[in-house]
């Protein structure tokens, strides 16, 4: 259980990396927008609460190991490191520029902070799968890096991503905890039009996986679905976590559109302007 | 004759010549590199008798890991146990890998930039009965074109048991291609070997006339058409270039310089392939005719690996007709 007070440390940095996120997009002037906003409380009690990492030692060999397969939400991704501690938060405004570290999708050697390369949708999880493997391997049932990975519900209509299903369940990979950011919007519409996904927690399951559904906005869901994962040793647990895409600015929040673009000026303002304030909740000092 | 500095065997010419498929000695490599290194770790799709890679996973069965009929899955395993520290190597067929799962490559092993040793069997169209499904023939095109990738294509069982062992040293990305049926010994354990170094293996006395560049199993046959043609009084020096990717650069204009005329030999597609590089290093640094023995622009079909070598072009006579034609063209 969290205590009220780290949860409401949790939300305050969330709300920062979701205003990291679109002050970076407006400078990029173009990204995704929707899918970072939807996930920034699942990076942010990723990077804040239950990674091993050491934002100092970014090469410690002991870390957790952290695989973000669709690569395109990187927005928030990047933001995160940066809020905690990895390269200034100031280098968030060189998204997407010439030269810069943080490259339109994210690349292991411009940012050592990544630990794989990722944008191809369906090849982040077997890429967990092998470092899951890779440490079973050395340590046996007594492996404690945990390898988590974050995979968006449009790339499991990739192939490749139920081939590294299959292989996680043969393995029986204890140490490895998935999450889906079942935000159900894709570039070209939502996905249970594009392409049914729906019984989506049946299928997991009958691939002999531990499924655990939860709203991927609520810190307290997510606390208790990352420490479940942790007790079942028989196989690999996957979070399905329902996420609001755009979550945290009203006009983006559900609307599949945002999939794929940076708000304009005014637009970025209007979302600051809400996230500042917490979505009129508090008032700002900026006002 | 022969280059004594390659230490060759001396029954190449033989009958009684001995045959080991080029895969064999890709199984007795892998093996031997993982006991020298508990890092080497083995992964591969349905396929581990035919590829050889059973003598590893027999000897290390920790060390391995099968995962079914799925090649994109196992080359993007195979990049995360890479990134926890193992030197993977992953073998299937080579028409399912690299020829299902190339984009997997490209993002999770070479722009990644981790070791994963890719081992593509049953390369071009000796695969023979199996037909034009099973025969890659445009998996070299495939690889060397990916920034970072080796691309070693051995001519040998002996050379495909270094060329394996010297991949599992190296740490970077490689691909190694591997012919399915027995073809004939031309190396042995004293010939030297290293990754991108070409190494003439025949050389006829005085200047040569031509100079042949193959790779694979079709070595053999270059040098069968060199030899037959010493008796005509036609001189031809023959390469075995193992080590398509990094090309060595100063062997093959070394070559250019003193026949001033090429034929490359490989069982691949021109197109993109063995020959394409050495065009590529020669119209920059030495222009010369050049004669492209392979498929030319069309797929394999069912047969003996005899027949369909015959048929689409790389067999002796064929190559002693582009030795001949590539004279003809530099006179």
């Amino acid at each position: 259980m969290l205590s009220d007070e780290k949860i409401l440390e949790l939300q305050t940095t969330a709300n920062n990396i979701r205003m990291s996120i679109i002050e970076a997009l407006l400078e990029a002037k173009s990204g995704h927008s929707a899918g970072p906003l939807g996930m920034a409380d699942m990076f942010t009690y990723l990077y804040f609460h239950a990674l091993r990492h050491d934002p100092q030692r970014p090469d410690w060999v002991e870390r957790d190991r952290f695989v973000l397969s669709n690569g395109h939400i990187c927005p928030v991704y990047y933001s995160t490191l940066a809020h905690a501690g990895y390269f200034p938060i100031a280098e968030l405004k060189t998204l997407r520029k010439f030269g810069s570290r943080l490259q339109g999708h994210p690349h292991r050697e411009w940012l050592p902070y990544v630990e794989t390369s990722s944008g191809p949708l369906g090849a982040g999880l077997s890429q967990a799968v092998g470092m899951a493997i890779s440490d079973k391997m050395d340590f046996g049932d007594t492996a404690t890096r945990r390898i988590y990975a974050f995979l968006s519900d449009g790339e499991l209509e990739e192939g490749n991503t139920w081939e590294g299903v299959m292989l996680a369940a043969k393995y029986k990979l204890h140490n490895l905890t998935v999450a889906v950011d079942y935000n159900n919007i894709q570039i070209e519409g939502y996905v249970e039009n594009v392409m049914p996904l729906a019984p989506l927690a049946e299928k997991w399951r009958s691939f002999n996986w531990h499924v655990i559904e939860i709203d991927g906005n609520d810190f307290n869901a997510i606390d208790s679905a990352f420490e479940e994962a942790k007790t079942v040793f028989e196989k690999p647990t996957v979070i399905l976590a329902r996420t609001i895409p755009g979550k945290g600015v009203d006009f983006m929040e559900g609307d599949y559109h945002w999939h794929g673009v940076p708000p304009n000026a005014e637009q970025g303002k209007k979302a600051l302007a809400e996230l500042r304030t917490l979505g009129g909740k508090i008032k700002s000092e900026h006002q | 004759m022969l280059n004594p500095l390659q230490k060759l065997n001396p029954k190449i010419w033989n009958d009684d010549v001995e045959q080991v498929p080029i895969r064999q000695g890709f199984g007795e490599g892998l093996l031997q590199a993982g006991i020298d290194n508990e890092k080497v770790v083995g992964l591969c799709a349905d396929l581990t008798e035919s590829t050889k890679m059973n003598l590893f996973a027999d000897r290390f069965p920790k060390r391995f890991v099968q995962v079914g009929v799925a090649e994109q899955n196992l080359v993007t395993t195979a990049s995360g146990m890479a990134a926890m520290g193992k030197i993977p190597f992953v073998s299937s067929y080579a028409m399912f890998s690299p020829g299902r799962n190339w984009e997997q490559i490209r993002t999770t092993i070479t722009y990644n930039n981790v070791p994963v040793i890719i081992v593509g069997s049953h390369a071009g169209v000796s695969v023979g009965p199996d037909g034009g499904t099973h025969q890659a023939i445009e998996d070299i095109a495939l690889m060397r074109v990916l920034p970072r990738m080796n691309v070693i294509a051995p001519c040998d069982s002996i050379e495909a048991k270094k060329a394996t062992m010297a991949l599992a040293k190296l740490g970077q990305p490689a691909y190694i291609r591997l012919a399915r049926e027995k073809t004939p010994v031309i190396t042995t354990e004293d010939t030297p070997f290293e990754i991108g170094k070409a190494q003439v293996f025949f050389s006829p006395d005085g200047l040569a006339h031509v100079g042949v560049i193959a790779c694979g199993s079709l070595v053999h046959n270059a040098m069968r058409a060199a030899k037959k043609l010493e008796k005509e009084g036609i001189r031809v020096k023959v390469m075995n270039l193992a080590t398509i990717k990094p090309l060595d650069v100063p062997a093959i204009v070394a070559l250019a310089k003193e026949t001033k005329a090429i034929v490359t030999v490989e069982e691949h597609q021109v197109a993109g392939g063995m020959g394409s590089a050495v065009a590529e290093c020669l119209a920059k640094q030495f222009p010369v005719p050049i004669e492209f023995l392979g498929v030319q622009d069309e797929y394999g079909q069912s047969g003996t690996p005899l027949e369909l070598v015959e048929h689409y072009g790389m067999g002796v006579k064929d190559i002693i007709a582009a030795i001949k034609k590539v004279m003809d063209r530099k006179n």
